[in-house]
């Protein structure tokens, strides 16, 4: 979230899009309703499924799945086309006065430097023009054509209402009626948030999903507002924390890219992570980028991270390709892995192609499965009859299940959406031989150390050099990991305006990443979570609710990363001259002498508004970006493609280049490609979501869970339920080309036929939870049914839209 | 579970008269439909409270899970899907015992101390008492009673009559996430409803009101609807709940006759049918109410 969840509170408009807050947040949803019941605001959900979210909503716009951008790109047009703008908010803190490299074209559907091939794109044209001194070129005026605010308008000119209709199969009234709620917060003292989850995100477009809001946002300058931003509603607790803590090997903790084998050494690795500022006088953050990494490395290696030794840049891994979900899975499948440790991960039911996912699992030597309970995963090899088909005789695999603690068996923090860190304190022992997760990974490491120690190796400096300064080092405790993250100093910090002025005493827990150095004089485990645990003691643990203005802010709960910041880009709720847009809803304002008021600036603290330095300050053009540069897979600007599995036959935006059919940039595997189906095969769209009752694949093991949502269904509309015998109740079989599953049947009128293109569009929901461990009913797997494809950015699978066919049982 | 008997106000088969030196107010849940998400948090945070667990069932076609209430479901969420000018809502009411002013369980309960109600509005029952007749089953004019198949006693909400005696809110209103299950005085209930009434019919919902129906004497479980004027769109919520006749028969002039039936005295011809199968009958009751209504 780039707000919060008590900020939804403020908002004029709550606009619900890719996602059902109600039915995956219903703790979080009620700063919705304290929205609706207090400030008259109006939530709006357009979902292919009228869901519990819809039930409380003041309008709902049904969808077809993955046609958001279509939709979107459709509120854009409308946006420009009826001038609903905040102007001066555009043409100040946006990049809509940048002029674009003219040798940037985009033609039917593919923008310049495609290579088919390779189903990637160069991007030499997709950038900004430069002077002499190597700024951005600008056209203040927004007139010169190759300006992004032209062509985002040329882009978006062709999303007209019809088209929008056409695609997405939302009758063409109720877009409008959803385009005039947006509009309705252009207003600089109106705003909307947008609530999102993985129904934007699981999509061969999903990240474009989410740019495609980031434009509207801009346009109506609701980000850095109270009750605006974009806010991406987070599942798994603590999924936003084992985010920020590198979820995928392709980052370092706080989000810092990896190094890869095209980093030979640490000048090389920075060079290219360090920009430049491309506008004048911007704070061009992401410069710190060495401070960061540096501080990383001495919090491995303390004293083994020297100068001398690159501070032991050597030791660190270095990626030779994609370590993505689909990536590790597909070398799993190709047979290229020996070994494969699982911990708090249930991929056999979570991740798209059940069938794939368990022939590569069959394919390792070994196993090691970290959790609390037996899961899914860790019986791939067991046979439970149709539901679980395999043979116990053909798979090698040996498997070790190391039992893990409960979240609620050991303290430690979460962090919430709002990437708010809150400590929590142990409520019981766990059960049995189960142990905290930080004591089993401890003890793996200490048996490798005294292996390399004993028996040497190719490279054991990584693994023997490393820090491990715990009290006990087989169970390092939750307080010193915390303080560990947050860094110290390690000689004394000085002013860099006043050399003899010491900022923080050596030893000293560090308050924030503005004293971090680049010369090894401080440690921190993950930059932007400096300041958890200062001098002050362990911020995530305070529980102050007191908020003075009113606003929901709470500066003394909790610690919200970056340095308890809780509106991101919060600079930009005031004008150029440091007034609040909304004088009622004041975040920040310029004192006259400093930024203050009702957050942490999102500014240098003495920024005089004549500087000009712009609030997007992770930007190195300072500005929030509309033309996104090189920085996005498939285009500077969001454009409309099909799902890999799509209904029609091509894109109804490029009929005639089936190159543009789905994502050109989106990677497909050997074998995968042949494994989608055809509409011929499998007439209906599918989705797959979850439900209130359930809490992923775990919660099916728990008894009341399993009381208030036995058993898997399949819900579709009463059209399609009359045209196919089905009647509610009656167990059906839905088929997609990598498998079958059987559930019960909810005919619904919540799911309507959309005409689409002049054809007709059923689409049939599938929760996602069951499985055959568990309390709930024996059942099929959701996931043996998706496509083993994902989004070209993330790749996260495209659970979202697939096809599928369906009949009774 | 007890709160005081300074507290009771009414006890079943019992004429002496209820103790009247304590004063005290009256309380009421307010179910806000409108704010409602059927998240269920309700019947998880009852049977964790009550300690009460119903069987992992099977899904009958829709989202209601348990199916109905139950000797252990003493709450369940019932999703209606309702289309009128051409506008879908899926209207979601959380189910349970209304606690009505006038219970028609108690009315027709032959056991004496069976059923209670206190001076706050809360009707309980008590199940050491229970004879397990059913008779609460065809009183009760909005089907809530469930006899259990172990003990063959009677089961509803308590309205957490426990958890208000030591000034608590109810388990369910604690879990609500939404603030959509409200508990106080039924004043303060009455005027929160009113705000909201506001907001529904700014909101377009012309016929938004409160639902806290005269015929059973008003209730201390009320509901915010957003069509008040058509609750049966609710899952079949009643439109003029009121007891049914033969429990006013037997609540009136057959009442002595009732009470010395307990002895064994014959009045099985007049409720033999209802011993066979409450619900069923319950129902049976219910069509011969309408026709009067129709007629």
């Amino acid at each position: 979230m780039t707000n919060h969840w008590v900020d939804i509170k403020n908002a004029d408009v709550v606009f619900v899009m890719g996602g059902n807050p109600a039915e995956a947040h219903p703790c979080g949803f009620k700063w919705v309703i304290e929205a609706k019941k207090n400030r008259k605001a109006k939530l709006v959900v357009v979902d292919p499924r009228f869901n519990r979210t819809a039930s409380v909503a003041d309008y709902y716009a049904p969808i077809r799945p993955g046609t958001d951008i279509a939709f979107l790109g459709g509120v854009i047009n409308y946006l420009l086309a009826n001038d609903k703008l905040h102007h001066d908010y555009v043409k100040a803190y946006t990049n809509a006065s940048f002029l674009i490299d003219e040798g940037f074209k985009f033609e039917d559907g593919i923008f310049s430097g495609y290579d088919e091939a390779k189903r990637a794109y160069g991007k030499d044209t997709w950038k900004y023009q430069f002077d002499k001194d190597g700024f951005a070129k600008v056209d203040e005026t927004l007139q010169d054509p190759n300006c992004v605010f032209q062509l985002l308008k040329k882009h978006y000119s062709r999303y007209t209402p019809e088209t929008v209709s056409k695609v997405c199969g939302t009758p063409k009234d109720a877009f409008l009626k959803v385009c005039e709620y947006i509009a309705s917060t252009a207003a600089p003292d109106r705003t909307m948030t947008n609530l999102y989850a993985l129904g934007w995100t699981e999509h061969t477009v999903g990240s474009q999903n989410i740019r495609c809001m980031a434009i509207i946002q801009l346009l109506l300058g609701n980000m850095g507002m109270a009750g605006g931003g974009i806010n991406a509603l987070r599942g798994h607790a603590n999924v936003q924390g084992i985010t920020d803590f590198a979820l995928y090997a392709q980052t370092l903790p706080g989000y810092l890219s990896a190094p890869t084998d095209a980093d030979p050494d640490r000048a090389t690795y920075l060079g290219k992570r360090t920009p430049k500022a491309l506008r004048p006088g911007q704070m061009n953050f992401p410069q710190n980028f060495p401070k960061w990494f540096t501080s990383l490395c001495k919090t491995w290696y303390g004293d083994n991270a020297t100068k001398d030794n690159d501070f032991a840049y050597d030791y660190l891994p270095k990626l030779s390709g994609a370590s993505d979900v689909l990536s590790i899975f597909n070398s799993m499948y190709e047979g290229k892995m020996t070994g494969f440790f699982c911990q708090g991960f249930n991929p056999l039911a979570s991740v798209a192609n059940k069938k794939k996912v368990g022939d590569a699992l069959a394919k390792l030597k070994y196993m090691v499965v970290i959790d609390p309970l037996a899961t899914d995963t860790s019986e791939f090899w067991k046979p439970y009859g149709e539901f679980n088909a395999v043979d116990p005789a053909q798979i090698p695999t040996e498997v070790f299940r190391l039992p893990a603690n409960l979240f609620a068996e050991h303290a430690g923090t979460f962090t919430n959406s709002g990437r708010v860190v809150q400590w929590r304190w142990k409520a019981v022992d766990g059960p049995g031989d189960s142990k905290d997760d930080t004591e089993i990974i401890a003890a793996l490491f200490l048996k490798l150390k005294e292996m390399y120690a004993k028996d040497g190796g190719a490279f054991p400096e990584p693994i023997q050099k490393l820090t491990w300064a715990y009290a006990q080092p087989a169970k390092p405790s939750p307080e010193e990991l915390l303080r560990e993250i947050n860094g110290k100093a390690l000689a004394d910090v000085l002013d860099p305006k006043d050399p003899t002025k010491v900022l923080v005493k050596a030893g000293d827990q560090l308050p924030s990443f503005a004293m971090l150095r680049d010369d090894g004089s401080t440690t921190c485990g993950n930059w932007i979570y400096c300041g958890v645990w200062s001098q002050a003691g362990n911020n995530s643990a305070r529980r102050d609710p007191s908020d003075p203005s009113g606003l929901g802010q709470t500066l003394n709960w909790g610690f919200a990363w970056p340095v308890n910041r809780r509106i991101l880009y919060n600079r930009a709720s005031a004008d150029l001259a440091g007034k609040p847009w909304d004088p009622k809803r004041p975040v920040l304002r310029w004192t006259g002498t400093a930024w203050g008021g009702n957050d942490v600036p999102d500014m240098r603290p003495d920024a005089k508004p004549e500087e000009n330095v712009m609030p997007f300050i992770m930007n190195p053009e300072g500005v929030g970006r509309l033309f996104s540069r090189e920085l996005m897979a498939e285009g500077p600007f969001p454009e409309h493609y099909e799902p890999f599995e799509t209904p029609l036959d091509k894109n109804p935006m490029h009929p005639n280049n089936p190159k543009a059919t789905s994502n050109p940039a989106a990677r497909v595997y050997k074998g995968d490609m042949e494994a989608f189906g055809k509409a011929k095969d499998f007439p209906y769209v599918a989705t797959t979501y979850r439900l209130t009752e359930h809490f992923h694949y775990w919660t099916k093991q728990s008894t009341i869970n399993a009381i208030m949502q036995p058993e898997q269904f399949v819900e579709i509309g009463e059209e399609l339920a009359q045209e196919k015998g089905i009647k509610a109740g009656d167990r059906v079989k839905v088929r997609s080309n990598r498998g079958f599953i059987r559930g019960v049947a909810v005919v619904t009128k919540r799911i309507k036929a959309l005409d689409v293109d002049g054809r007709k569009v059923h689409t049939v929901g599938i929760p996602t939870h069951f499985g055959f461990k568990g309390a709930t009913k024996p059942g099929f797997i959701t996931n043996t049914l998706t496509p083993f494809v994902g989004d070209a950015n993330t790749q996260t699978p495209e659970y979202k839209a697939f096809l599928v066919n369906i009949e009774k049982a | 579970m007890a709160l005081q008997s300074l507290d009771i106000k009414q006890r079943s088969a019992t004429t002496t008269p209820a103790p009247q030196a304590r004063q005290t107010i009256e309380v009421a849940k307010l179910i806000d439909v409108s704010a409602c998400i059927g998240c269920k948090a309700c019947q998880v945070a009852c049977m964790e409270w009550n300690d009460v667990r119903d069987e992992v069932g099977h899904n009958v076609g829709v989202y209601d899970n348990p199916a109905d209430l139950t000797e252990n479901s003493w709450t369940v969420m019932r999703f209606s899907e309702v289309e009128q000018n051409n506008k879908l809502e899926w209207l979601i009411r959380k189910d349970g015992c209304m606690h009505c002013a006038d219970p028609g369980c108690l009315k027709a309960c032959p056991a004496p101390g069976a059923i209670i109600q206190y001076a706050n509005g809360i009707v309980d029952f008590h199940q050491e008492n229970c004879i397990g007749c059913g008779y609460c089953v065809s009183g009760c004019p909005f089907n809530v009673p469930r006899i259990s198949k172990k003990d063959s006693k009677a089961y509803k909400c308590t309205l957490c009559s426990d958890r208000v005696a030591v000034n608590q809110a109810p388990a369910c209103v604690k879990a609500c996430p939404t603030g959509a299950i409200q508990f106080g005085s039924k004043e303060d209930m009455k005027d929160y409803a009113a705000k909201r009434v506001t907001d529904l019919k700014e909101r377009g919902f012309d016929k938004a009101g409160l639902y806290d129906p005269a015929g059973v004497g008003g209730t201390h479980v009320m509901y915010v609807l957003h069509h008040a004027d058509q609750p049966n769109l609710y899952s079949g919520l009643p439109v003029n709940p009121s007891i049914s006749p033969l429990v006013a028969l037997w609540k009136g002039a057959t009442k002595p006759l009732a009470t010395l039936a307990l002895a064994g005295v014959a009045l099985g011809s007049l409720f033999h049918y209802v011993m066979k199968g409450p619900n069923e009958v319950s129902k049976e009751i219910e069509a011969e109410v309408e026709k009067e209504d129709a007629q």
